[in-house]
C-alpha cells in the first residue's frame, strides 16, 4: 500500500538531509513521482523543512516544470519558438493536438496526457521538436506527429517514441536519444582533438596562480553571452575573502536558438568536467555544480555516470591525480523551466533552493555568490575552452581567432538554411563568410545572439563573430525573405513576457507594454507616433532595468526600428482623418455587448462598425505565407 | 487662425465621476476670471449639449466605457483645437477600468442578477433601447481619439486645470511646477 504523502515527501527530504537550499532537488523529485506539487504537499514541504509555505509556494509556481495541480502522466511538450515555425510548426501543433483529442494546455479526462507549448528546447536544428517528459523527439512532420499521439494514447511510454537513436554519444544506452549532434564544423579548439586529460595535468603541476595567469594570458573571454575575462573573474574569486568556493558550469543553454552546449554535454562531457576542476584548483573551490536545464534531463543518467568515472578514476573527490590537498567534486543542479535562470547570479539563486530571481549587484558572485561563497560561473564551452587551454598553451590559443577576441566560437545554426547545425568558427568570422558556410540564401536578416541578441540586416553581413563586434553566446537565426519580421518581434517579446522573474517594474511592466504595441503594429494598425512611443519605452526598460534580461529584451525593437523602417512603416494604418485612433475597433469593442443585449447599436457609428468588420485583423503569423487568405493593404 | 473673439472651452465627463469638474468649480472666485477670457462651448457648465461652433480646447474627464461615451469623445475630437485629458479617469481608465479583467457578462451578472445586495424581481439586465450598449472594456481616452495633453491627479488640483489652461488659450507652453503633478 502507498504510504500517505506526508511520508512520502519525508523521505525526499531525507534523501537531501533536510537542507532547504536543496529545495529545488526535491521540488522536482516530488513533481516526478506526483505530478505536481500539491498545496498539501507544498504545507508538507514547508514543515518538514521548517519553512513558510509561501517561500516553498513561491518556488513551486516560479518554474514551468513544476505544477501545483497534477499534470499527465505523459506531458508533451511542443516547442514553439521562432525555428519551428519556420519549418512549419502550425501543421504539427494542429495534428497533435486533434490526435490527441487536446487543446495546449489541456490534460486528458484520465490523466494520461497533458499537452502543452514550451519556448525553445535547444533542438532548433532539427525543429519541430518536443519534449515527452523527458524524451526528446525530433524534425516532427504531421505525419510523425500524428503517430507519435497515437503511439503514446496506445502504450503510454515516450522511451518507445524513439525508433532510431542519433549519432555520436546520442546512441549511448545511458542516453538513447533521437537527437542529431548535427555537427557541422570542428575547429582546432574543442573539436580539434580527442580529450587526454593532460590540461588538468598540466593545471596541477603550476601553482594556482600560474594556471590563473595562463588563462588571462590566452586572453579567453566568457562563450556564455556576455564575454568577460575569464581569467580575471577567476582572479577575483581566488582573491576574495572566503573559506569556501564553488565553481559552476551555466548548462542552462535558455537562449533561443542556442543549441551548442547540448552538443560539449553529449561529446565533451569530460573535457568540460576537466575545465571545471581546472578552474576549481585555480581559484581554491571544493565544490562544483553543473546547473543542466530541465530541458536536457535526457543527459543526466550520463553525466552522471561520467562523473562516477572520473571519481572512480581519482579525477574528482579528494587528493585529486594525487595532489594532496586538492579535494573537489561536482553535483548536477537540475532546473526547470526558466530562462531566467540562466542569468548567473538567478542560477546561483536557483541552486540555493529559491525562485530563479536574479539578485541585486554588487556583490558579485566572484566576491560572494553560491550560499555567500566566492563563485565563479562559467558557460560550458568556456570551461571546455580552458581545459584545451591549459593542454596546449596560452599561445597557442592565442594564435587562433582575433587578438582581442582568442580562440573559436561555437555557433548554433538554425533558421532558413541548407545545413542548420553546429558550427566551431575561429572568432573574426564575418555573417557573409558564415551564411556560406550554412548555405543560406535569400536572407533578410540574421539574428545573432539569440532573442536578447540582435537582428542583423543585410548590409552590415560584413559584421564580425568577435568580442569586439558581434558579440554573441552563440545563436544565429538566419531569417529568409518571407519571414514576417513584425510578428517575430512580438512573438520574441511573447517569450520576454513569459520569462520575466517580475523582480523589476521597467523589465516586468515595460515589456508587456512594448509587446501591446507591436501587436497593434503587427495588425497593421500603427501611427507614425507608435515609432516614437516604442523607442522611447525600449530606452526606458534597457536602462533601468536590474538584470541583463531586462537590459536586453527591448533589443528587437530597436533592431527593428534601427534598420527595418520600411516594413514597420508598411504597417502603418489608414487614419481614419478624424482624429480617432486606427487601433480602436468599435465594432469589435461593442461585440459582447450586442451579444449579451440581442441588439445592434443604436447609435450613429453604424458606419465605422462595418468599415472595421470588412476588415477582419490580420493574425499574427511569423511564417510570411500564412498571410494571404487576410486582407492585403489597399484592399481595405 | 487668431481668434478674434473669446476662445471656447468646451467640457464633458464621460466615464468619470463628476469630480474632475467640481475640480474646475474649485477655481473659486477665479472661475469669474475664466469666464471673462473664455466662452463655454458645450459643456455641463452651461447645460448646454451640443457644439455649435468650434471650440479651442476640450476638457475630457473619464474615460470611455460605452457607445455614447466614444460617440462624444470623437465629437469632441472633430470640434475642438485642443484636446485635454482631466484627470486618472481619462488618462488611464481610472476606476471604472477595475473592470477590465472581468468579461462584460459577468460584470453585468454581478451587478444586476447575483450580486449580494441585488433586488431585481425582473431578473433580466438592464435592457431598454434607449442605453447606450456597454463595451466591452473601459478605454482611456487616448486609446480611441488622439489627446493633446494629459493633465494626472484624482482629481487634478483646480490650481493644475486653472495654469494649464491659461497656458495652451495664451499658446504658451504647458510648465506646470512640480507641486502640482506630484501624487506621493
Ligand atoms: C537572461 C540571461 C540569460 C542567460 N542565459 C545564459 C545561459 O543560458 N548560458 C550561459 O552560459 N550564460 C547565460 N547568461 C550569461 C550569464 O549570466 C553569465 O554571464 C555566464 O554564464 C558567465 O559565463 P562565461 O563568462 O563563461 O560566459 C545569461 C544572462 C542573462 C542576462
Ligand atoms: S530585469 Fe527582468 S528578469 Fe531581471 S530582475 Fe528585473 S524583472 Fe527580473
Ligand atoms: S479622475 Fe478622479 S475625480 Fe476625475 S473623474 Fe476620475 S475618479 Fe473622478
Ligand atoms: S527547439 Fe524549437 S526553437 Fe529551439
Amino acid at each position: 500500500m502507498d504510504l500517505p504523502l506526508r511520508e512520502r515527501i519525508e523521505s525526499v527530504c531525507r534523501q537531501y538531509d533536510r537542507r532547504r537550499d536543496r529545495l529545488m532537488d526535491m521540488a522536482i523529485d516530488i513533481q516526478a513521482a506526483e505530478r505536481c506539487i500539491s498545496p498539501e504537499a507544498q504545507d508538507a514541504l514547508a514543515r518538514e523543512l521548517g519553512m513558510e509555505v509561501v517561500d516553498v509556494q513561491s518556488l513551486v509556481t516560479f518554474y514551468a516544470f513544476l505544477t501545483e495541480s497534477p499534470t499527465g502522466r505523459v506531458v508533451v511538450r511542443l516547442c514553439d519558438d521562432i525555428p519551428d515555425f519556420l519549418a512549419g510548426l502550425d501543421a504539427v501543433a494542429e495534428a497533435l493536438s486533434s490526435e490527441l483529442g487536446l487543446e495546449f494546455g489541456q490534460t486528458s479526462p484520465d490523466g494520461q496526457i497533458t499537452l502543452e507549448r514550451t519556448p525553445c528546447i535547444g533542438m532548433s536544428d532539427q525543429c519541430p521538436a518536443a519534449l515527452v517528459n523527458e524524451v526528446v523527439v525530433t524534425n516532427l512532420t504531421p505525419e510523425s506527429a500524428r503517430a507519435m499521439a497515437r503511439g503514446l494514447l496506445r502504450h503510454g511510454d515516450p522511451h518507445r517514441l524513439v525508433e532510431h537513436t542519433g549519432d555520436g554519444r546520442n546512441s549511448h544506452e545511458l542516453i538513447r536519444a533521437m537527437v542529431q549532434n548535427n555537427l557541422r564544423e570542428r575547429g582546432p579548439v574543442l573539436f580539434g582533438g580527442p580529450v587526454t586529460g593532460r590540461g588538468l595535468e598540466a593545471a596541477l603541476r603550476k601553482p594556482s596562480a600560474e594556471v590563473r595567469a595562463q588563462v588571462r594570458a590566452s586572453n579567453l573571454r566568457g562563450r556564455g553571452g556576455a564575454g568577460f575575462p575569464t581569467g580575471q573573474k577567476w582572479d577575483f574569486a581566488a582573491k576574495a575573502e572566503g573559506t569556501r568556493r564553488t565553481v559552476i558550469c551555466n548548462a542552462d543553454e535558455g537562449e533561443p536558438g542556442t543549441f551548442k552546449d547540448r552538443v560539449l554535454l553529449t561529446e565533451l562531457p569530460e573535457l568540460m568536467f576537466e575545465g571545471m576542476t581546472i578552474a576549481a584548483y585555480a581559484i581554491g573551490a571544493d565544490e562544483g555544480i553543473l546547473y543542466l536545464r530541465g530541458e536536457y534531463t535526457y543527459l543526466r543518467p550520463f553525466l552522471e555516470h561520467v562523473l562516477g568515472l572520473r571519481r572512480r578514476s581519482g579525477l574528482l573527490g579528494r587528493n585529486i591525480l594525487g595532489h594532496s590537498g586538492f579535494d573537489f567534486d561536482i553535483r548536477i543542479q537540475m532546473g526547470a523551466g526558466a530562462y531566467v535562470c540562466g542569468e548567473e547570479s538567478a542560477l546561483i539563486s536557483s541552486c540555493e533552493g529559491l525562485r530563479g530571481d536574479p539578485k541585486t549587484r554588487p556583490p558579485y558572485p566572484a566576491q560572494s555568490g553560491y550560499l555567500g561563497r566566492p563563485t565563479v560561473v562559467n558557460n560550458v564551452e568556456t570551461l571546455c575552452a580552458a581545459a584545451r587551454i591549459l593542454e596546449h598553451g596560452a599561445d597557442w590559443f592565442a594564435a587562433i581567432g582575433e587578438p582581442q577576441s582568442t580562440g573559436t566560437k561555437l555557433l548554433s545554426v538554425s533558421g532558413h538554411c541548407e545545413r542548420p547545425g553546429v558550427y566551431e568558427v575561429p572568432n573574426g568570422l564575418t555573417l557573409s563568410d558564415l551564411l556560406e558556410r550554412v548555405g543560406a540564401k535569400q536572407v533578410q536578416a540574421v539574428q545573432v545572439g539569440g532573442f536578447s541578441g540582435h537582428l542583423i540586416p543585410p548590409r552590415e553581413f560584413g559584421r564580425r563573430i568577435s568580442n569586439t563586434d558581434l558579440l554573441t553566446g552563440g545563436a544565429v537565426l538566419v531569417l529568409g525573405e518571407g519571414v514576417d519580421l513584425i510578428a517575430m518581434g512580438v512573438r520574441v517579446l511573447e517569450f520576454f513576457v513569459e520569462e520575466s522573474c517580475g523582480f523589476c517594474t521597467p523589465c516586468r511592466a515595460g515589456n508587456v507594454l512594448l509587446l501591446e504595441r507591436m501587436k497593434r503594429v503587427a495588425a497593421g494598425h500603427g501611427e507614425e507616433a507608435d515609432y516614437t512611443y516604442l523607442a522611447e519605452l525600449s530606452e526606458a526598460i534597457k536602462g533601468t532595468s536590474r538584470c541583463g534580461f531586462g537590459q536586453t529584451s527591448p533589443n528587437v525593437v530597436l533592431d527593428l526600428l534601427r534598420h527595418f523602417r520600411p516594413v514597420l512603416e508598411k504597417s502603418i494604418g489608414i487614419d481614419p482623418g478624424n482624429g480617432t485612433r486606427e487601433a480602436f475597433d468599435l465594432g469589435a469593442a461593442l461585440r459582447d455587448a450586442e451579444r449579451i443585449s440581442g441588439r445592434r447599436s443604436t447609435h450613429h457609428l453604424a458606419e465605422r462598425t462595418e468599415h472595421r468588420e470588412a476588415a477582419p485583423r490580420k493574425e499574427v503569423k511569423i511564417d510570411g505565407q500564412t498571410r494571404q487568405d487576410t486582407p492585403k493593404e489597399g484592399e481595405r | 487662425m487668431p481668434h478674434t473673439k473669446k476662445p471656447r472651452v468646451a467640457t464633458v465627463s464621460l466615464a468619470g465621476c463628476f469630480g474632475c469638474h467640481m475640480s474646475l468649480l474649485d477655481l473659486d472666485e477665479r472661475f469669474l476670471q475664466l469666464s471673462d477670457i473664455v466662452e463655454f462651448g458645450r459643456s455641463p457648465i452651461n447645460d448646454l449639449r451640443r457644439f455649435n461652433e468650434r471650440c479651442r480646447v476640450g476638457l475630457i474627464e473619464g474615460g470611455c466605457c460605452n457607445e455614447e461615451n466614444v460617440q462624444t469623445l470623437v465629437e469632441f475630437r472633430e470640434s475642438c483645437d485642443l484636446l485635454i485629458a482631466v484627470g486618472e479617469c481619462a488618462i488611464m481608465g481610472g476606476i471604472p477600468a477595475m473592470r477590465n479583467t472581468l468579461p462584460l457578462a459577468d460584470c453585468l451578472e454581478e451587478a444586476y442578477l447575483d450580486g449580494r445586495s441585488v433586488y431585481n424581481p425582473s431578473g433580466r439586465i438592464p435592457d431598454d433601447p434607449e442605453l447606450p450598449l456597454l463595451l466591452d472594456r473601459v478605454y482611456c481616452a487616448h486609446d480611441v481619439v488622439k489627446i493633446d495633453y494629459h493633465l494626472p491627479g484624482c482629481p487634478p488640483q483646480a490650481d493644475t486645470i486653472w495654469q494649464a489652461l491659461v497656458a495652451v488659450l495664451s499658446d504658451n507652453p504647458v510648465n506646470l511646477p512640480y507641486e502640482l503633478v506630484k501624487y506621493d
